[in-house]
């Protein structure tokens, strides 16, 4: 994926929380080899530097970092947490979220589109959290955002892409645009299938850090990205109403007929 | 070390890793003096442990050292403290968080599956609340701030002096340095960092558990350790942070919500202490024996001091007095 300029690696994002210590977060990075690492500040700042051994270590991953404003209910709180961590990680990157909903963690589009604009113009390179809906989406561009991060399913809910023709329709409307499908993740078949929809790269943490063996998972998720991918360039056969033998059965030989 | 037969060792800081090591040692027949930098023994993450010996249930989320090396631990807490209680750990989840308990039974072993009835006779107070638990009845649990005033006592019946306040004795007087300063270490041992935690205690004369009690949910796990005099200890929130602030509002309001959800009597009770400190973690979350010539540091205890406590002090008693 290539968004406001920079190459992605790998099409994998990976957030950076939830594990069960640095290290095994550490192995699962080296396993997936993602393109990007997202960390939080809002959680784990309190509004001081407090985070920085833990920013450290991420740091010291060698991955790119994303910086997110994870747990962000409102325009004025994102836009602060998304300064903060450009002092931190020198970085003009933000994953944006201002969450509306607290029991499905949905974004808040008004809002998200609000803080979109006053960050952009502030210079940062904003990655917004947003759901399939196309108005929304297309205010985000007007914002300033050159890449889109619709739902698949809410926040660690892991239940995949939930709305299949909100989000085909989302990217046969913006084909140009970069798009990652953030959240709802759970599987690799999730990630293959969004691969094969067209959308250019994904984004999770929970399916890897809460799987029985986070460093295996992170293997497989980097393998289905691979896969998903390999299958939408490769061009994937229509779908048909009717059955179509693979073998001609004109000519064939009369012994099983 | 020098030729005589009682080595004179310094042990640093009077938290658990402190106190269980000093007490190992001092039985070993070390000449054992504890100093300890704060106005009382306990002075830092140890105070506001949970006090949980659960082996079993810590493998949810503990690599397999952590539970290998704390099979003792059990035994030997109720060694030293008689009050330690072996009534088992109860693990529940709300009926909606059901595919949380699953998973916490796919990475744990020693447990009995429960339904609501078996939940009933074993907390009475929980009849009706749950359908389905996790009972793991080899574990046990204690009352950390008890257990510290014990060990201390302990150690002075060995012979141990305790040090408090700003003046170290010197190291170099003593054959050995145990550093088991937890945090305070932060710039001598690489990669410990503070790991924040919050935690509360509340009055609540109506409820009557006898063992711990673990709620899951995908965002506020908690869990709720009975005490002496209708005490309830709920623990503990876990944030990337060393931020040694009191308390967060949004913290303190997780914890009731979980507390209250466990049973409404909750409600009613008194709050009497809501606290926050750092847990001193390396990048694994393992506790780590790091010996340096005549120095042994004892630090990186994470959320396992108590539980993991005996099992390092007995490490750096082998370092001292050869194997056992």
């Amino acid at each position: 994926m290539r968004a406001y300029g920079h190459d992605f690696a790998s099409p994998l994002l990976l957030g950076t929380a939830l594990y069960d210590s640095p290290a095994v977060l550490a192995d699962s990075v080296r396993a997936g080899q993602p393109g990007a690492v997202t960390v939080s500040l809002r959680r784990e700042s309190a509004g001081q530097l407090a985070g920085q051994a833990f920013w450290t270590l991420v740091r010291d991953l060698g991955v790119p970092v994303l910086p997110n404003t994870a747990g962000c209910h409102g325009v004025r709180e994102a836009v602060t947490t998304a300064q903060m961590a450009r002092e931190v990680f020198g970085t003009n990157w933000i994953k944006l979220e201002v969450i509306g909903s607290g029991d499905l963690l949905q974004p808040d589009l008004f809002g998200l589109v609000e803080a979109a604009r006053l960050l952009t113009e502030d210079g940062f390179q904003v990655f917004p959290y947003t759901t399939e809906d196309l108005v929304a989406a297309e205010r985000l561009l007007r914002a300033g955002c050159e890449v889109l991060m619709p739902w698949g399913a809410p926040i660690g809910s892991g239940r995949g892409l939930n709305n299949l023709f909100g989000l085909r329709a989302l990217r046969a409307h913006f084909p140009e645009i970069p798009m990652v499908i953030d959240a709802g993740i759970g599987r690799p078949s999730h990630v293959a299938a969004a691969f094969e929809m067209g959308f250019d790269a994904v984004l999770l943490n929970t399916a890897v850090a809460k799987a029985g063996d986070p460093v295996a998972m992170a293997r497989a998720f980097r393998l289905a990205c691979e896969v998903g991918r390999l299958g939408f360039e490769a061009g994937p056969m229509p779908e048909r109403d009717m059955a179509v033998p693979s073998t001609p059965t004109l000519g064939r030989a009369m012994l099983d007929a | 070390m020098s030729g005589r037969m009682k080595p004179e060792i310094l042990v640093s800081g009077a938290g658990v890793a402190g106190l269980v090591t000093a007490v190992i040692l001092a039985e070993r027949g070390g000449a054992v003096c504890l100093h300890e930098a704060g106005a009382r023994i306990g002075s830092g993450a140890s105070w506001m442990a949970g006090g949980m010996l659960a082996p079993w249930c810590e493998a949810e989320s503990a690599p397999e050292e952590i539970t290998r090396d704390s099979l003792d631990a059990v035994g030997w807490w109720r060694a030293h403290v008689p009050e330690c209680a072996a009534n088992g750990t109860l693990v529940v989840a709300p009926p909606r968080d059901l595919p949380e308990l699953a998973r916490f039974a796919r990475r744990t072993s020693h447990f009995e599956t429960l339904d609501g009835r078996r939940i009933a006779a074993l907390e009475p107070d929980l009849a009706d609340r749950f359908d389905k638990g996790l009972f793991f009845p080899e574990e046990a649990h204690l009352d950390p701030r008890a257990a510290l005033v014990a060990l201390r006592e302990r150690l002075i019946a060995l012979g141990g002096k305790i040090f408090h306040g700003e003046d170290r004795p010197a190291p170099e007087a003593f054959d050995w340095h145990i550093d088991c300063t937890g945090i305070a270490a932060r710039d001598s041992l690489r990669g410990l960092r503070g790991m924040r935690g919050e935690m509360l205690l509340l009055r609540c004369p109506e409820l009557h558990f006898r063992r711990p009690v673990r709620l899951l949910h995908p965002r506020i796990p908690v869990y709720i350790v009975p005490r002496a005099e209708s005490v309830f200890m709920v623990g503990a929130t876990m944030i990337e942070a060393e931020d040694s602030r009191g308390i967060t509002v949004r913290s303190m309001t997780d914890l009731l919500n979980a507390a209250y959800a466990l049973h409404p009597a909750f409600a009613e009770a008194e709050i009497i202490e809501a606290n926050a400190g750092l847990r001193p973690s390396f990048p694994d979350n393992i506790p780590k024996v790091i010996r340096d010539g005549w120095t042994i540091h004892v630090n990186g205890m994470y959320r396992h001091g108590f539980l993991l406590s005996p099992a390092r002090g007995m490490e750096v008693a082998a370092m001292v007095f050869g194997a056992e």
